[in-house]
């Protein structure tokens, strides 16, 4: 069941394209943002709300890197890993992550703390290397910073 | 003196004026200029002052709104392409974040221009800076009349909004992202029917990149020959360049279109690491050909560029130091572009990820005699005309132009590894 809430945002989101459907991307990141990842039940619900199929939405859903089909943790890792933070070693990081985490790219920690993603080129490549937790970008990043930058998000 | 009309109102601090402020420093001017003008005036403009486009392909922005009828009936779209991914660009990060209302003004020309009614900004996921910066920018603008019904007492009516994607390079590529803003998965359109006639949900549309529609207020407050004038060579204008890398002060700065490399290298980005040299950089983002050495003083306008067998494409540089490796650097490349492939057209989907293992196994010692010859021959099947979009022939340029300039560097790995019998393909 989506909440009154949910409803209220999608419909603010239908509002600005001529049909339901359009709004579809829009809808699974509300949904997405109060719920961290959009499970079977919640496609339905979505799908059935903009009167589309659950397949349809599904095929929009999966083809989006940040639209989770599968449950993460409370805080997201995303690792920029293309050309510049390359050039940087970002491996470093990921290394350092991977090991103190103790989980791989699509993976999240057994408390439920952390997913950590790959992603494209976050756009600050002056301060490479990058990464974002949730909301926050974080630039020029070195591994001696990383536990300190960790244990802001419980 | 060289004028940089896009970022000299811009606060050191880096916190966006507010719309009083912004006017206070001559913005908005313009919009109240072009409503006093013909929509076909201000198109007349912008063409005369030989914009073009800042997002990669640099096509003349006057002639690329030329081709939407002005009598097609309502909704028309303007869409500012802010899906800024192209590995290695961080330009449009600072308009967006900094100068959110210059990016506003500059879609009010151009909504005028082409008789638009609705606005979008697709803005990628991970700006949330520039998406608060956006948001607050918009509703100041409807509040002081430059947005809404009736703006300025002219009788036209821009309704602007904000659309923040969901992830995938693939958004960025013009018809994708159309695609993507109507609820769709971001695979490329067919073309013809071009955007201006066809576009979002079947309606006229321009899609524009942030830097370009930055460039519109400049060009229509003081005239298309001011506009040429700044710039150094035949392409008009500012050009907001970019350097990243192992030099001492990656960043951005707005020059003279037509900077050398050299200049950008050397003077702003402060010159290289200590005990590095510059090997070759992309001019362009990580869809350009290599530039090597002997190309430092190439000026970074589209011909030069292209006249020294590159694209400028979004002039945010990438330097390869003399101890990265390039096979190495080209692998990263090849796996963004294998990734971010939408899959919808064979060539791309299954040659990249092709290209990927070879690169792999050269790196991994299983490097085989004929690697270089495929993936030389790939070049050409992903190339341009052999694929739905520009994403596989855009990939195909640092690799094409790595095995041109850094041949050594692929074969050094396969004398290695020469006593294994080459396969036959």
């Amino acid at each position: 069941m989506l909440t009154g809430e949910e409803i209220l945002e999608i419909e603010k989101a239908i509002h600005v394209v001529p049909h339901r459907q359009a709004a579809c991307i829009e809808a699974l990141k509300i949904v997405q943002s109060r719920r961290r990842w959009i499970s079977d039940d919640s496609l339905k619900d979505i799908a059935s709300f903009l009167e589309m199929s659950p397949a349809e939405l599904d095929s929009v859903a999966t083809f989006y890197n940040l639209i989770f089909r599968k449950p993460v943790g409370r805080h997201i890792i995303l690792v920029c890993d293309s050309i510049t933070c390359w050039v940087m070693g970002y491996e470093k990081l990921h290394a350092y992550l991977q090991s103190k985490l103790g989980i791989r790219y699509g993976e999240t920690t057994g408390d439920d703390r952390f997913t950590m993603l790959p992603n494209p080129c976050l756009g600050t490549c002056d301060c490479a290397p990058a990464l974002m937790i949730d909301h926050d970008l974080y630039r020029n990043v070195t591994p001696e910073q990383l536990d300190e930058i960790l244990d802001r998000y419980v | 003196m060289s004028e940089k009309p896009l970022t000299s109102h811009i606060r050191a601090d880096g916190v966006p004026l507010t719309l009083r402020e912004y006017e206070l420093k001559g913005g908005y001017q313009s919009v109240r200029k072009a409503l006093a003008m013909t929509p076909q005036a201000v198109q007349a403009e912008v063409k005369s002052s030989n914009l073009r486009g800042r997002g990669g392909a640099g096509f003349n922005t006057g002639l690329k709104w030329s081709f939407v009828p002005l009598d097609a009936p309502k909704p028309k779209y303007l869409i500012a392409n802010a899906d800024e991914m192209e590995p290695g660009t961080f330009k449009d990060r600072l308009l967006l974040e900094r100068a959110p209302h210059q990016l506003i003004e500059g879609m009010i020309v151009s909504a005028w221009a082409l008789q638009a009614d609705t606005a979008f900004v697709f803005l990628r996921w991970a700006y949330h800076t520039a998406a608060k910066a956006i948001t607050t920018a918009i509703a100041e603008a409807y509040e002081a009349g430059y947005l809404g019904q009736n703006i300025l007492g002219t009788g036209f009516n821009l309704e602007m909004h904000l659309h923040t994607g969901a992830g995938r390079y693939m958004c960025g590529e013009e018809t994708a992202l159309l695609n993507s803003l109507e609820g769709k998965r971001a695979t490329p359109r067919a073309k013809p029917p071009f955007p201006q006639v066809s576009g979002l949900f079947g309606k006229p549309t321009i899609v524009n990149n942030v830097e370009t529609l930055c460039c519109i207020p400049h060009i229509i407050t003081h005239g298309a020959e001011w506009f040429q004038k700044l710039s150094l060579t035949g392409d008009a204008g500012t050009k907001i360049y970019g350097v990243s890398g192992k030099v001492r002060r990656p960043g951005l700065w707005e020059l003279p279109m037509g900077t050398t490399l050299r200049e950008l290298i050397e003077e702003h980005a402060g010159g290289m690491h200590d005990g590095l040299s510059f090997r070759g950089a992309l001019p362009g983002g990580a869809s350009t050909d290599f530039l090597v050495r002997d190309h430092l003083d190439v000026r970074m306008d589209y011909p030069s560029v292209a006249a020294a067998g590159s694209r400028l494409g979004t002039g945010t540089v990438i330097v390869l130091d003399d101890k990265t490796s390039v096979v190495g650097f080209v692998k990263n490349l090849i796996h963004f572009f294998a990734q971010e492939s939408c899959g919808f057209c064979t060539p791309c989907r299954e040659g990249l990820p092709w290209i990927e293992k070879i690169l792999h196994a050269l790196q991994s010692g299983d490097g085989r005699k004929d690697d270089i010859p495929l993936l030389e021959l790939h070049t050409r099947l992903l190339g341009p005309g052999n694929t739905f979009c520009a994403l596989a022939p855009g990939a195909m340029e640092p690799l094409q132009s790595a095995l041109k300039y850094f041949r050594e560097d692929f074969e050094v790995y396969i004398r290695e590894h020469a006593s294994r019998e080459p396969i036959t393909v």
